[in-house]
Order: C-alpha cells, then sequence, then structure tokens
C-alpha cells in the first residue's frame, strides 16, 4: 500500500526534524533515498535545488515532489498531510504545557542535546551531496573527481563565506556556469 | 475578536501571501508574521508573538507550520488553525506539483541538465556554508556534551549509512535532557 509508506515516511520526517531550515534533509534523504528508494540521490539533489529556489520548507517541497512521482496529486496530499500531522499534535501538546507551567526544562535539555547532532546530521547529507556532485553515481574515490564542479564548489563557498549573499544568487550563478561549460565543452 | 467570515478569509489570505513569498525558510518567515499579525493586523501582542515563536521553533516540523499552527489557532481556534495551516501549506504544493508534472521533460533538456549540474556543486556549497555556521556556534559554547555529540554524531552517520537518523535524534535527545536535569539538580544543591 503505497500510500500509507508514503504517509509513514513523511509522518517520521516530520516528527523528527527539530530545528527547521535543512533540519528535515538528513531525514528525507534516510527516508527517501536509503530506506525506500523512492529519489536516486542525484534526484533528491534536484529536489534540494529547485526547493533552494522555490518558497515554502524544504520537508513541504520533498512531500508534493515525491508524492507526485510515486502516487500522483493524492499522493502529493498524503505525504503534506502526513508532514504536518506530527506538527498539530506535538504543537498542541507544547503549548498546552507551556501555558500551563512556563517550564520546559526536558523540552530545553532535548534541543540542547538535539542542535549539535542536527549540525552533524546536516553535515552528513551533504558530504553524500558533494561526493554525488564530485564523483557521480560511482561514488567517493581517491582520483578523478569532476574538476569543474570542484572549482565550482570551491568558488561557490569562498563567495558565501566572504560576501553572504542569498544563496538563491548563488544558484542562479551556478547555473549559468553548468550551462557555459556545457556550450564550451559539449559532453 | 469576533470569528467572523472575514476574519477567517483574512487569517487565510495573509498566510497564504506570507508562505508565497517567503524565500529561505522558518527562519525568515516568524518575523515576517510578527510584522503581519502584530504591528500591520493587531491580531496579537508582541510577547505573546515571542511565546508562539519560542514554541514554534522547539517543536518538530517546518517552523513556518508550527507558527501558522498557533497563530491561527489562536485567532480563530481549531478552524483558524486548519485555515492558516492550508495558507502555509498550499504555496509550496502548488508550485511543486507544477514543477514535479514537468520534472521528467525538463531534467531530459540538456542546458536544464547542464544548469543542474552546475548548481549541484551551488547547492552542496550553500549546505557546507550553513553548515560551518551552525558549527561554530556548537563551538562557541565550549559546552563539552554538545561537542562530543556534534562529532559523534557526525562519525555514526557516516560510519553507518543504513541507520535511521531518527535512532541518532533519539539518543541525543535523551543525553540533553539527562544532562539538564543533571545540572538543574546540581544548581539546587549548590
Amino acid at each position: 500500500m503505497i500510500y500509507l509508506d508514503l504517509f509513514w515516511s513523511f509522518f517520521q520526517i516530520g516528527l523528527f526534524s527539530f530545528g527547521g531550515g535543512y533540519a528535515a534533509l538528513p531525514l528525507i534523504q534516510t527516508q527517501v533515498v536509503d530506506v525506500h528508494h523512492w529519489l536516486t540521490l542525484s534526484q533528491l539533489t534536484d529536489l534540494v535545488t529547485i526547493s533552494q529556489m522555490t518558497p515554502g520548507p524544504i520537508a513541504i517541497n520533498a512531500a508534493t515532489f515525491v508524492g507526485i512521482q510515486l502516487a500522483g496529486p493524492l499522493g502529493a496530499i498524503v505525504c503534506t498531510l502526513g508532514c504536518v500531522l506530527p506538527s498539530c499534535i506535538v504543537v498542541a501538546l507544547l503549548a498546552w504545557i507551556y501555558f500551563r507551567w512556563r517550564e520546559l526544562t526536558a523540552l530545553r535539555g532535548a534541543l540542547d542535546g538535539l542542535r549539535p547532532a542536527i549540525v552533524a546530521l546536516i553535515a552528513g547529507a551533504g558530504v553524500s551531496l558533494l561526493i554525488h556532485a564530485l564523483w557521480g553515481e560511482g561514488g567517493f574515490q581517491l582520483v578523478s573527481p569532476d574538476i569543474p564542479a570542484l572549482v565550482l564548489f570551491l568558488l561557490a563557498f569562498l563567495v558565501l563565506r566572504k560576501w553572504k549573499p542569498d544563496p538563491v544568487f548563488i544558484m542562479l550563478g551556478c547555473g549559468v556556469v553548468g550551462i557555459v561549460v556545457e556550450l564550451l565543452f559539449p559532453g | 475578536m469576533k470569528r467572523t467570515a472575514a476574519l477567517y478569509w483574512k487569517l487565510f489570505t495573509a498566510t497564504f501571501l506570507l508562505s508565497a513569498f517567503t524565500f529561505g525558510g522558518g527562519y525568515v518567515i516568524v518575523p515576517l508574521m510578527k510584522g503581519r499579525f502584530v504591528d500591520d493586523l493587531g491580531w496579537l501582542e508582541e510577547g505573546e508573538m515571542l511565546d508562539l515563536t519560542a514554541i514554534a521553533q522547539s517543536a518538530p516540523g517546518p517552523i513556518a507550520v508550527n507558527a501558522a499552527i498557533l497563530v491561527g489557532c489562536r485567532v480563530g481556534g481549531v478552524l483558524g488553525a486548519a485555515l492558516s495551516i492550508l495558507g502555509t501549506v498550499l504555496p509550496p504544493f502548488l508550485i511543486l506539483s507544477v514543477i514535479s508534472l514537468c520534472y521528467a521533460a525538463f531534467r531530459s533538456n540538456t542546458i536544464v541538465a547542464a544548469a543542474l549540474k552546475g548548481m549541484e556543486a551551488g547547492v552542496s556549497a550553500v549546505i557546507a556554508s550553513v553548515v560551518v555556521d551552525m558549527a561554530g556556534d556548537v563551538l562557541r559554547k565550549r559546552e563539552w556534551l554538545s561537542t562530543a555529540i556534534m562529532v559523534g554524531a557526525f562519525v555514526v552517520t557516516l560510519r553507518f549509512e543504513e541507520l535511521n537518523v531518527a535512532w541518532i535524534l533519539l539518543v541525543c535527545a535523551l543525553l540533553g535532557i539527562l544532562s539538564a536535569f543533571w545540572k538543574k539538580r546540581k544548581g539546587e544543591n549548590a
């Protein structure tokens, strides 16, 4: 039953992505690429790229994208519901606790423990995306990374650190460079 | 506040527009929500919005969705929450639906493929930069447990690729809770 699988996977993504932003990325990678093989790493990279350039949380973007690819519009609705439902439950619960006791020691503690873990997991997901960008489907090898991709990565990273531009501009710039490289050296 | 159809409609359109024009996720949308709901519409007090933001950021899931639930519920009860969730989710849902339907045709185009190939390096750089900022924040706290969790979780996630990351998160949350109660007890005894 694909709808049930989709719902349950995105329920877990919604339930465990603490901290917003990219926190959902490692969970999406686990569920969608590693466990269920619904997307390849290359498609996941496309999805993250698209999410960079469109509004909305990455988890909702992923839910819609994966849902439609696998089971059409109804699949997209099921995934989005699954992704949002944990928020509804947990937010209601936390609001109740917070306004009743104004006390969240356990929760603060949990978040203090989660924050460094999330950084590590985002870094892990970033490493897989980078390996894919530099070596393709074959995975990490010591030799022969894709030299243009490596140069582009380092340049983009330096520009981001030095001038802190909006990431959308980095994405657009890299897209243009990709096209220029293709036109100059086809294939 | 009277819960009229006009109020619900305004709630829906406000969340829809906020979501449709906010690039960059939860960290960006929360201050914009404050501007709309506290300063423009006067539906919430400033302090109330701070409380709601604290809860939205503590809960799992997209921060924009969490904040929408809280604001919607505060203004219009359960129906208000449902409408503001819908308003927040609908823009990315519609945009990604269109993109997904064109994706296969789109992806096989040589120029698009070349652009995406370049962007692959770009997106890796964006994530690397985010990680450097976040890791810097963790290290600056100079707490050995945080640093140990970060290094440990990184090693585990690279070493055991098949492991569901939810397990790593559960263990780290537990460590954080134990440490918080430990500190609290030490504080009380001292």
